[in-house]
């Protein structure tokens, strides 16, 4: 290796390295923003008591979608490992296929639980109107749902460049700077879901 | 030539961005079968994607849409190769000098604009009754006279950031060129969006925006938190590029306790930045989405409660305070050692009292809710968490006449800024003690005696030390002296001025006067009110008018002042090593770390260039 691309492929490691703590500095900044949402839903939903209250939705919606975004984040996963070790096609169809769970997911999620579609094996709907439990439910969903949708994005951009050879195995930040996004957002999900399908006991 | 600007592209684009916007959404609700105009939805819409329209148009993102499309982007430096050199300040450009200037002038505008919001609603309150402001008018007035000054500020202090933390820490730039420029420009569809609300209805319940009167408030509540959106995203790139350039970009020898001390507090400053902002967009964002989509968090009618926009708003509008005010008190610690030829006393303490404020900020968010009506047994705890502040203050209080003491002073324009800094802050966190005794507090709340004490902490946290850090950087910035007379001048008016202002503001609040009232009872305080009011207003126009001689100074003397020597004020910080005006790569060479940042007295440097590595930098 000439001594020019080894300075070069230094300044590389020095841009990553500043790059990596910008993009972790960014997650600890938006943990303050789902924090915030998670504290509304646990200070607006209590009865009268003080009891920690939920919403009864569909379950079987719920379960669904995380299960798919939970999978979609062990191929982001799969194919940052190909492309740090050269395996091309391993790491586009991977991503390929991340995306593609993002995309289910937002539908499960945009027409299935807000019910853009009526849909008759689906019992009821609550609309962003209907009180705190509209509010939150779609506050919460509806911050998360912006952040995968900016997720698929970025995904489609790294699979664009991917496919024009932009990324090496020693040159992927773009990819590990999609990854890494791709699991905070499927990490924020992880303490959205329970918020709102599981803890607190459910009232019509 | 106007249109090579890139502020012009960005105007054109954002007016039409926020047509279109309008336009689309009238035509999607249209087809959705709903009534054509919903206001609230239209001009949200509206105003967001002219936002975005703007930065596009001001070629912020251009690089970014280009990395999309998998094309190498260089960083490109230096003066527009077509274009005459001055253009750069008005459009994007990835040299932290040019952002921090770009950021700095802007302040000072918005500083002007919102000072004179407050100098029309003064000269309402000089004498008791209505004169020529409605009470809508004066309600609009001071919303707007608080969140223009608080962006002011808060792009003064990007601006003292940006252009002094890479030439502080020899580094070549910020971590980030790009996003240093995308969080400067941002600020710009975010002012006019303030500045518009006004046409639109304005927003008529003071800065805070509390809920139920915000959400059922004219639609100018929209912009207002459109607005504070955009500029809050500045706040958090901003102070995110500012963290990891002072953490990875120092040389070799500059470990975290030698940096001067002005990164210390900026370093402070960007941790709540990078934080608590978020937590005014998330209230702002649930306001907003209350209003266009109806979503109840805070209408007690379906279960919202509207105290919880107090908590969520306080958590980052107290912090606030401190990313007002750390920045300030930085540069009266960065300047003190410079005119007083000694050691800045207790560095380490220093340093950390920053850090120490910045963290206890955190937890004090509830003295602003002493009365409205939350859980009484919070009161205690906030309060002994809020009295709990004065001690790094006062650590830097006593830091700073150790400083002095014993010391050569000189007393050129600066120093005299910074002395009043010290004077006017001590008159506002003086006051703030009484402020945060829940006792004393639940008669003051919400008097004129709060305004004071916020006034009093602002100026003395901001408006003096950025004068003092506009006149100690005008050579370093523009290679020219400042006139010294006029720099004088302008001390000598605004100084007792502000005393003026802030003991009349505070004395007429213990008289009773409430803030955010446009009329009062000529009886007050046994009819001595009208006559501390006119001469607040008085105070107030003085102010005003040493504003306008230091604009004055700066801009005849940026053209026609002597040339400065190389380090007029002999100080050791590297920034004065190297020439005035600030070359384009700023550093011919790597710095070394040989000494201490403060011995002043002593003959070693603090750094020297190493002349081995020269051009290494560059080639970079």
């Amino acid at each position: 290796m000439s001594a020019l691309a080894a300075d070069a492929i230094e300044v590389y490691r020095t841009a990553t390295r500043n790059n990596r703590m910008g993009m972790w500095l960014f997650f600890f900044s938006e943990l303050f923003l789902f924090g915030g949402l998670l504290i509304t839903r646990f200070a607006l939903w209590v009865d009268e008591d003080g009891h920690i209250i939920r919403p009864e939705l569909d379950q079987n919606v719920g379960l669904i979608v995380t299960v798919v975004l939970l999978a979609s984040s062990y191929f982001m996963n799969r194919s940052e490992v190909a492309i740090a070790n050269g395996r091309k096609r391993d790491f586009l169809v991977s991503l390929w296929i991340t995306g593609f769970l993002g995309v289910v997911f937002l539908v499960g999620v945009v027409i299935f639980e807000w019910g853009l579609i009526h849909l008759p094996f689906i019992e009821h709907h609550i609309g962003p109107t209907d009180g705190v439990f509209g509010a939150v439910i779609f506050g919460m969903t509806g911050m998360h749902a912006i952040h995968v949708i900016t997720g698929v994005a970025f995904i489609v951009v790294v699979w664009r460049n991917g496919k024009r050879d932009v990324y090496t195995e020693e040159r992927h930040w773009g990819v590990e700077a999609c990854a890494i996004y791709w699991h905070y957002v499927d990490l924020v999900w992880i303490f959205f879901y329970p918020a709102i399908y599981l803890i607190g006991h459910a009232v019509h | 030539m106007l249109m090579q600007l890139g502020l012009t592209r960005g105007l054109i684009y954002q007016a039409a961005g926020t047509v279109l916007g309008m336009v689309v959404t009238m035509v999607w609700r249209l087809l959705a079968g709903m009534d054509l105009w919903d206001q609230e939805v239209v001009f949200v819409v509206g105003g967001l994607v002219g936002g975005f329209a703007f930065m596009w148009g001001v070629g912020a993102i251009d690089d970014w849409l280009e990395w999309c499309r998998g094309k190498a982007t260089p960083l490109v430096h230096g003066p527009p190769r077509d274009k005459p050199a001055w253009t750069r300040y008005f459009s994007t450009d990835y040299n932290h000098k040019v952002i921090g200037i770009q950021y700095s002038v802007t302040s000072l505008l918005m500083l002007m604009i919102g000072g004179s919001f407050a100098l029309i609603f003064r000269a309402e309150l000089a004498q008791a009754d209505l004169q020529f402001l409605g009470m809508g008018m004066y309600n609009k007035l001071i919303g707007l006279h608080g969140w223009a000054v608080i962006a002011a500020i808060l792009l003064g202090v990007g601006g003292m950031a940006n252009y002094l933390v890479p030439l502080m820490i020899g580094a070549e730039d910020m971590a980030f060129p790009r996003l240093n420029a995308f969080a400067f420009w941002i600020n710009i569809p975010g002012g006019l969006l303030l500045l518009a609300s006004a046409f639109l209805g304005g927003f008529d319940a003071g800065w805070t925006a509390y809920p139920p009167l915000s959400t059922q408030g004219a639609v100018g509540y929209q912009f207002l938190f459109l607005a504070i959106y955009f500029v809050g995203l500045s706040s958090i790139l901003g102070s995110l590029n500012l963290l990891v350039t002072i953490l990875t970009m120092r040389p070799k020898g500059m470990d975290l306790f030698r940096i001067p001390i002005f990164c210390w507090a900026v370093l402070a400053t960007s941790l709540i930045q990078l934080t608590a902002t978020q937590a005014i967009g998330t209230a702002f964002l649930m306001g907003l989405s209350e209003r266009a989509l109806g979503m109840g968090f805070f209408d007690p009618e379906g279960g919202g409660n509207p105290i919880l926009f107090q908590h969520i708003f306080w958590f980052y509008s107290h912090p606030a305070v401190y990313v007002f005010v750390l920045p300030g008190l930085g540069i009266i610690s960065e300047l003190l050692p410079v005119f007083s030829r000694k050691p800045l006393f207790g560095y380490r303490w220093i340093a950390l009292s920053s850090l120490a404020i910045a963290l206890v900020g955190f937890l004090v968010w509830g003295h602003h809710m002493f009365t409205s009506g939350y859980s009484p047994y919070l009161r205690v705890p906030f309060m002994v968490a809020t009295l709990l502040v004065a001690v790094p203050t006062g650590v830097k209080f006593f830091s700073w006449v150790a400083t002095m003491w014993g010391g050569r002073l000189r007393f050129p324009t600066p120093m005299l800024f910074t002395l009043g800094a010290i004077s006017v802050f001590l008159l506002g966190g003086l006051t703030g003690p009484i402020l945060a005794t829940v006792a004393s507090d639940l008669y003051l709340h919400d008097t004129y005696f709060v305004v004071g004490h916020f006034h009093a902490t602002l100026f003395g946290g901001f408006v003096f030390p950025f004068c003092a850090a506009i006149y100690f950087w005008f050579p370093k910035i523009t290679g020219r002296m400042y006139n010294e007379a006029l720099g004088k001048l302008h001390f000598y008016i605004m100084t007792p001025a502000f005393w003026l202002m802030s003991i009349g503001q505070m004395t007429v609040g213990t008289m009773g006067m409430r803030r955010r009232i446009v009329d009062y009872d000529p009886t007050l305080g046994g009819g001595l009110v009208e006559a501390r009011h006119l001469e607040t207003t008085i105070a107030a126009f003085l102010i005003g008018l040493s504003i306008l001689i230091m604009i004055y100074n700066l801009v005849t003397s940026a053209e026609i002042g002597v040339r400065a020597p190389a380090n007029p004020w002999r100080s050791r910080s590297p920034e004065w090593q190297i020439p005035s005006p600030v070359p384009e790569h700023s550093y011919a060479a790597p710095l070394q770390v040989v000494g201490e940042p403060y011995d002043y007295g002593l003959e070693e440097e603090y750094v020297v260039m190493d002349e081995s590595q020269a051009g290494h930098a560059q080639a970079h």
